[in-house]
């Protein structure tokens, strides 16, 4: 029971730190640039396309994550630099409509090129197999991996904004639009690359998600909606509510749906059971982010009233 | 002169029978053609249209629109089909929470419904209709067969899984009806979840023989690829939903050995079966999956009833149907009491032929079955 429990936890860190991946660029390019892109899921698409299609071609996983990597961010500028840039002074709704066409854009052209089947992916050779990690628990090495993966990169996202002069500007760029651009940096560049590295982050959630998922067209949607409960819950702008965010709502997940079941087994029969507490699970992240949103309706590090 | 009158009578005659038989058909098929369940959807309608194509009938016409797998989309198309373009006979929905939103509604507006895969057992029982026709199954009906199946393999206690939607509840009582063993533990998982970490977990933990997982689509291809990259070897039965041809070449070599159960196969050993998989293949470029299947039949049952009767006399176009004189690429096919098809249902082992990832029939799992509903429905 300990090592399936821990085991748990595990996953919950795993889930959280795929989904950080994602909500990271979409509350980066929020935050900067004030803008809504429901677009962001097609960008996770395209890594996981981009991962499997070049897996396939050449034969190595590691080719793939690259191409994963680089066709998101070249879709991400493109994308950027000749429909988002237009976007920017319009108000929310004609980002949305605008994004909403990008997802149907993607969406189709993927299915043209791809087909409507999902692509093969899978682990390479050396992240196959199991551990045994303390108390006895057996682990996917590939999610071990991912985990490790989803670690380094927030590290590295946190350097990024905390340490360098990008980080500088991308945070004088969330605090107040126009002055930096008074003050003389070029913020149309800044905002390609704030895009292109959100892109970026999104295309690697898309590969290592495609490796133990599948790849479809489609498959952004689901999580772009998980990706905006996690920055509507930590706080719109911040990466430090988007990584709280995402664990929290990894571990709700996780544990509701292994959890629940059981609690509710305790009083009433086995299947109804079942039925109700993992009913309750898929409704349970929601139901913890109107709590957020009631108690702190600008989210956990939410700086705006 | 007489004879004269005769001869004109008989010509009259002639003539009102040739146009009543001459009615056109307009079919509306509503299906998943985009996200997750796509291929689905896909593979259905194709197979439908095949038949279409070879039978070339000018009489038949059909709309086809995508549902994107939410019921509040295939209500709405449902309607516009039904008033704006005026269909006769509704068809295509693969989820069965669809068709609960969907079906009950149109037979009562007098539209015929075939269905091409979904079949809750709601619509199988005191909720039959007589313009509801199933021709793929009713929900349980794989599920049992997988049930008998695990107990005559001599697996004791099995894990069971599927996601909460009305098929997924058939799912597992259809399971636990013919399973003889004891279940360890039984998980409802969110329709079009693709995370599957935790119940892995869990079947790890649960000291199980076997597991049953009905996963179709993408769901499927997430379950079996985590479930290998796991280390669980606790051996998996499935429906052929969770291991259909479309979902084989996303898993991979990890799906061989596989024991599914499934009421086509494309070794079926029939003329009509050989011609439909050489010529889906020779049209599509890829092998017919078992929704492809039924797709091809329900169009062929169809046509069959077009060749009988006139759409304009429901009662004489439902007798028609009901007769189901066409054939099958099941071989032989029969309505039961409530218009579900009694069938036989084989077990079958993912198996490579060449490069490719295929099913092969290794054995009967039930003959003749019937579904267990069909003494609830009075028709």
């Amino acid at each position: 029971m300990f090592s399936l429990f821990l085991e748990q936890l595990l996953n919950s860190l795993q889930s959280g730190l795929m989904l950080f991946l994602m909500a990271s660029g979409l509350t980066l390019v929020f935050g900067v640039m004030g803008l809504i892109n429901l677009a962001h899921g097609s960008l996770y698409m395209v890594g996981a396309f981009a991962c499997a299609a070049v897996a396939a071609w050449t034969g190595s996983f590691w080719l793939g994550l690259v191409a994963s990597l680089m066709a998101a961010a070249l879709a991400g500028v493109l994308v950027e630099m000749f429909i988002i840039r237009r976007l920017y002074n319009r108000d929310h709704l004609d980002q949305v409509l605008a994004t909403f066409a990008l997802i149907l854009v993607f969406s189709e052209g993927t299915r043209w090129i791809f087909g409507s089947f999902p692509l093969f992916l899978s682990v390479p050779d050396i992240l196959t197999g199991t551990v045994i990690l303390p108390g006895a628990l057996e682990y996917p090495i590939f999610r071990l991996a991912i985990i490790i993966a989803g670690l380094l990169v927030a590290v590295g996202l946190f350097l990024l904004i905390g340490k360098t002069r990008l980080g500088v500007r991308i945070r004088a760029g969330e605090a107040d639009r126009g002055m930096i651009a008074a003050l003389g940096v070029n913020i149309d560049r800044l905002y390609t690359v704030v895009f292109a590295l959100g892109a970026a982050l999104a295309g690697l959630a898309g590969a290592f998600v495609g490796t133990t998922q599948s790849v479809q067209v489609g498959m952004g949607e689901p999580v772009l909606i998980l990706a905006f409960v996690v920055i509507v819950i930590g706080g719109i702008g911040s990466i430090k509510g988007a990584l709280i965010g995402s664990l929290l709502v990894g571990f709700t997940d996780t544990m509701g749906r292994f959890l629940l079941p059981h609690a509710f087994a305790t009083f009433l029969d086995p299947s109804s059971a079942t039925a109700i507490g993992s009913a309750l699970a898929s409704m349970l992240i929601y139901i913890v982010m109107a709590l957020v949103l009631f108690l702190r309706p600008s989210g956990l590090f939410g700086t705006e009233a | 002169m007489k004879g004269m009158k005769t001869t004109i009578a008989a010509v009259a005659a002639l003539l009102v029978a040739g146009t009543a038989q001459a009615d056109p058909v307009k079919v509306g098929m509503i299906t998943t053609l985009s996200g997750g369940g796509a291929g689905l959807g896909i593979d259905a309608r194709d197979g439908f249209m095949l038949a279409v194509k070879q039978a070339n009938n000018p009489e038949l016409s059909v709309v086809i629109e995508d549902d994107q797998r939410k019921p509040d989309v295939a209500v709405q198309l449902a309607d516009k089909m039904i008033q704006q373009e005026k269909v006769d006979v509704l068809t295509g929905i693969i989820w069965s929470n669809l068709a609960m939103a969907v079906v009950p509604s149109a037979v009562a507006q007098e539209k015929l419904y075939l269905s091409v895969n979904a079949a809750p057992s709601q619509l199988a029982g005191k909720g039959c209709n007589a313009n509801y026709f199933s021709v793929s199954y009713q929900n349980d009906n794989l599920h049992e067969a997988a049930g008998g199946y695990a107990s005559s393999a001599g697996y004791e206690k099995a894990f069971i899984l599927a996601p909460n939607y009305p098929a997924g509840k058939d799912s597992l009582a259809g399971f636990k009806r013919f399973f003889m063993g004891d279940i360890a533990e039984e998980v409802y998982t969110k329709l079009g979840q693709t995370d599957y970490a935790a119940e892995i977990a869990q079947i790890r933990a649960s000291g199980a023989d076997s597991v049953f997982f009905f996963l179709p689509g993408g769901m499927g291809i997430a379950f079996m690829k985590q479930y290998a990259q796991s280390g669980v070897d606790i051996p998996l039965i499935g429906p052929a939903f969770s291991m259909d041809q479309g979902i084989l070449g996303a898993v991979g070599d990890e799906a061989i050995g596989f024991k599914n159960t499934s009421n086509w196969s494309k070794d079926i050993d029939n003329p009509t079966n050989k011609a439909f998989v050489e010529t889906f293949q020779a049209e599509y470029g890829r092998l017919p999956s078992l929704y492809a299947s039924y797709g091809f039949d329900t169009a062929n049952l169809l046509l069959s009833a077009m060749g009988k009767a006139s759409i304009s006399d429901k009662e004489a176009f439902r007798d028609a149907l009901r007769a189901a004189d066409f054939n099958s690429v099941r071989g032989k096919f029969v309505f039961g009491p409530n218009q579900h098809p009694i069938q036989d249902i084989y077990v079958r082992e993912v198996v490579k032929e060449g490069d490719v990832l295929t099913n092969k029939i290794v054995g009967i799992a039930l003959s003749d079955h019937a579904d267990a509903y069909a003494s609830e429905c009075s028709m």
